[in-house]
């Protein structure tokens, strides 16, 4: 791939056979052995790989903690119970799925900010970007429709809250809230087809993924440089590179994941998801998950009419713009330079942005009063500047640092001083400084 | 382009003067006495319990005596409804004292053959029989307030730790949030409401009460109520601290296997993780990045 030509080479009498009738083997080979990456990834790159295994953990815990449950509103907390408490390593399961979601996210929001410093999503990776944040959609959809299924407290009024989001919408939104909730309040048939669309989403996601690893594969992958691959000094075999690279990424990521499922399990979760659903008592606050905060904080923000626009329908909009906002950034960035590291307003303001959303994340979850509104407000509105104002006048006006003319010069000029080995295989010396 | 750095420098300082003056306010109105409006009046008290930590394990004595008062006071009006007796074996009794446990409870069982409902001993299969029918009897039994099913209660209640107490809790591995509240609202009756508050009929100042500055139980516990013959002391605070252990472990039976096989995987972890980085590091020697 890559769009390079194959250096697949059957060896055996089998591979020949499969090679001639179904390249698989060819497929793999090409994909994740001889696919060149640049030489140059920091472990920001190993995200990826973390999530394709996250994912696949998820399936699995998914699908064995599935043959245990049930998706009836009488008998679905009851059955999450069993499952903890009588299941062979039950517990296991469902600390490790909902766990396990969390981190997913936190995969996630690495991945989608490593994106965004480096400049991942400037052509030729437009289409990859968008399929990345269709990826990211159908993670919410997913993560939120996963909490509704243990049937606590938060599970229904979450479920209550974000639907009750649809509503807003003129003309359509109360159909479109009853299409949801498959009635007029969260019930059974809430229940049932949540639980239906659970299960079907993380094979949607895979799907996807296989369209991103696709598109990757294409254009190849950016670097910290921000420079395309030029030549062949330029990069290394994704195996064993790559791989162990990636591996050791992954085993780091594991551990954070095991400390908290096996230590703090509950620490995500809310206490509140451990009281079953009553629809005659609501919780004194209701959040959703935390990965959903910075959205939340942005929703509750709006507290003021635009117009025709009266201050419920503004905070969805202003919610689904937050993440709708993410699908144009290839188009809202003007600057020539990818990378951060040669845009020295545009790494401040990143920055600024990152500690904005983690700022919006701690709001979400604080009661809507006061202060705390008005600093949604400040946030919110810094959110929308970074995308709308910042990224499109920053390219125009900024002046970038010097740029190296390739990988191999950024990778030389680095390491200056030391004796530097150019990776085997990489002999063509038509890139040297 | 200064220009917009100063601006944004001074967006940024008013943010964080924002949220300073948003943490005074939330200070200040706990503050409050006589009307408070942010629950629990109090935090819990930090007590220290035997399953906390890395490789905490119940004491299974304090389990039996937990046991004991949950029996003979909370059982009145608290179901414990997802607790099937076989569980009680964790707390160190032997299959026949189960048994023998369960069987000094009646269980309504049936229709048998005839059709007819009938009633037998417990058998440790059976789940602890609730104090009440349903739901609306025990509220209506109680001024209106069903008292909560314990089977999960130390996993069910936490009072918000507040920044930044939350991120050291990742660090110390706080998890007794349940036992904590449980026990500081055992032990809280004894507060005595500020002058001018307004305490409702019928329910009891608890200044630990999440849901509010009283709540419908009466203080019930009493020093002496509850007869140990392992030689603890018969107090309130020792009781309160009992039933809490007793209940953190109904919440979460598997909390020793998980820490212990947590102890395992993170080992494992730790030197599957060392070996991969080494070969990470002999894999890319010659190559500069």
């Amino acid at each position: 791939m890559s769009g390079g030509h194959s250096t697949y080479t059957p060896k055996t009498g089998i591979e020949r056979w499969f090679d001639a009738r179904m390249p698989l083997p060819r497929l793999v080979y090409d994909s994740f052995v001889a696919y060149p990456v640049p030489r140059n990834l920091n472990y920001a790159w190993t995200f990826g790989g973390i999530l394709s295994i996250m994912l696949v953990a998820q399936i699995l815990t998914g699908i064995v903690l599935a043959m245990h449950y049930t998706s009836d509103t009488t008998l679905a907390f009851g059955s999450v119970e069993k499952i903890v408490r009588d299941v062979n390593s039950g517990w296991l399961l469902r600390y490790l799925h909902s766990n396990g979601a969390s981190f997913f996210f936190i995969a996630v929001y690495i991945h989608i900010f490593r994106g965004l410093f480096y400049g991942s999503y400037k052509a030729p990776r437009e289409l990859l970007w968008v399929l990345g944040c269709i990826i990211y959609l159908l993670m919410m959809a997913t993560g939120f429709m996963g909490y509704v299924l243990p049937w606590g407290q938060m599970s229904f009024w979450g479920a209550t809250v974000i639907t009750g989001f649809f509503t807003a919408i003129p003309l359509v939104g109360d159909w479109i809230q009853q299409l949801l909730l498959g009635g007029f309040a969260v019930d059974n048939p809430t229940l049932n087809r949540f639980f239906a669309l659970h299960y079907l989403l993380p094979f949607m996601i895979a799907g996807v993924v296989v369209l991103h690893v696709w598109a990757l594969h294409v254009t190849g992958q950016n670097n910290p440089t921000g420079i395309e691959v030029k030549s062949k000094t330029d990069t290394v075999a994704f195996t064993p590179y790559a791989t162990i690279k990636d591996g050791f990424g992954m085993v780091v990521f594991l551990f954070f994941l095991a400390y908290f499922v096996f230590y703090i399990p509950n620490y995500l979760g809310h206490p509140d998801n451990y009281t079953q659903a009553n629809p005659l008592k609501t919780p004194a606050h209701i959040v959703p998950e935390w990965y959903f905060l910075p959205f939340y904080a942005i929703l509750r923000a709006i507290t003021f009419n635009i117009g025709p626009i009266n201050s419920k329908l503004g905070g969805v909009l202003a919610m689904f713009g937050a993440i709708a906002v993410l699908f144009v950034v290839p188009w809202l960035d003007t600057s020539k330079v990818r990378s951060a590291v040669y845009r020295p307003w545009y790494k401040l303001f990143f920055w600024l942005f990152v500690v904005d959303c983690v700022l919006l994340g701690w709001l979400g979850s604080r009661p809507a009063e006061g202060a705390y509104v008005a600093m949604a407000q400040v946030c919110t509105l810094f959110y929308f500047a970074f995308f709308l104002i910042v990224m499109p006048v920053l390219g125009l006006i900024e002046t970038p640092r010097r740029i190296p003319n390739s990988i191999t010069e950024a990778v030389l000029e680095k390491n200056k001083g030391a004796h530097v080995a150019l990776p085997a295989g990489a002999a063509s010396p038509e890139a040297k400084v | 382009m200064k220009k917009i750095v100063t601006a944004l420098a001074a967006a940024g300082l008013m943010l964080a003067g924002v949220a300073a003056y948003a943490l005074a306010a939330e200070e200040g109105e706990g503050h409050s006495e006589a009307e408070p409006t942010h629950f629990p009046i109090l935090h819990p008290e930090q007590e220290s319990w035997s399953f906390a930590g890395p490789f905490g394990t119940y004491d299974k004595a304090q389990l039996q005596r937990g046991l004991k008062v949950y029996k003979e006071v909370c059982s009145a009006c608290h179901s414990m409804k997802l607790v099937p007796f076989r569980e009680l074996e964790g707390l160190g009794y032997s299959e026949a004292q189960v048994k023998a446990f369960a069987a000094g409870y009646t269980i309504q069982d049936g229709p048998n053959d005839e059709g007819e409902m009938f009633e037998r001993p417990g058998k440790p299969s059976d789940y602890f029989p609730s104090p009440y029918p349903n739901d609306e009897t025990a509220a209506i039994s109680n001024n209106g307030a069903a008292p909560p099913d314990m089977s999960l209660l130390a996993k069910a209640r936490g009072v918000e730790r507040g920044f930044p107490t939350f991120i050291f809790d990742i660090f110390t591995q706080y998890a007794e949030g349940g036992p904590d509240y449980i026990h500081s609202l055992l032990t809280g009756y004894n507060h005595q409401p500020p002058a001018g508050m307004q305490i409702a009929e019928g329910t009891h100042y608890n200044p630990y009460f999440i849901g509010g500055k009283s709540l419908a139980m009466p203080d019930p516990l009493s020093d002496g109520v509850v007869t140990y013959d392992d030689g603890s002391p018969q107090t309130v605070d020792q009781y309160s601290r009992d039933v809490s252990a007793f209940l953190m472990y109904v919440a979460e039976p598997h909390l020793e296997e998980r820490k212990k096989t947590g102890f395992r995987v993170m080992i494992f972890l730790i030197l599957f993780g060392a070996l991969v980085y080494l070969t990470k590091r002999k894999v890319w020697a010659g190559v500069a990045h």
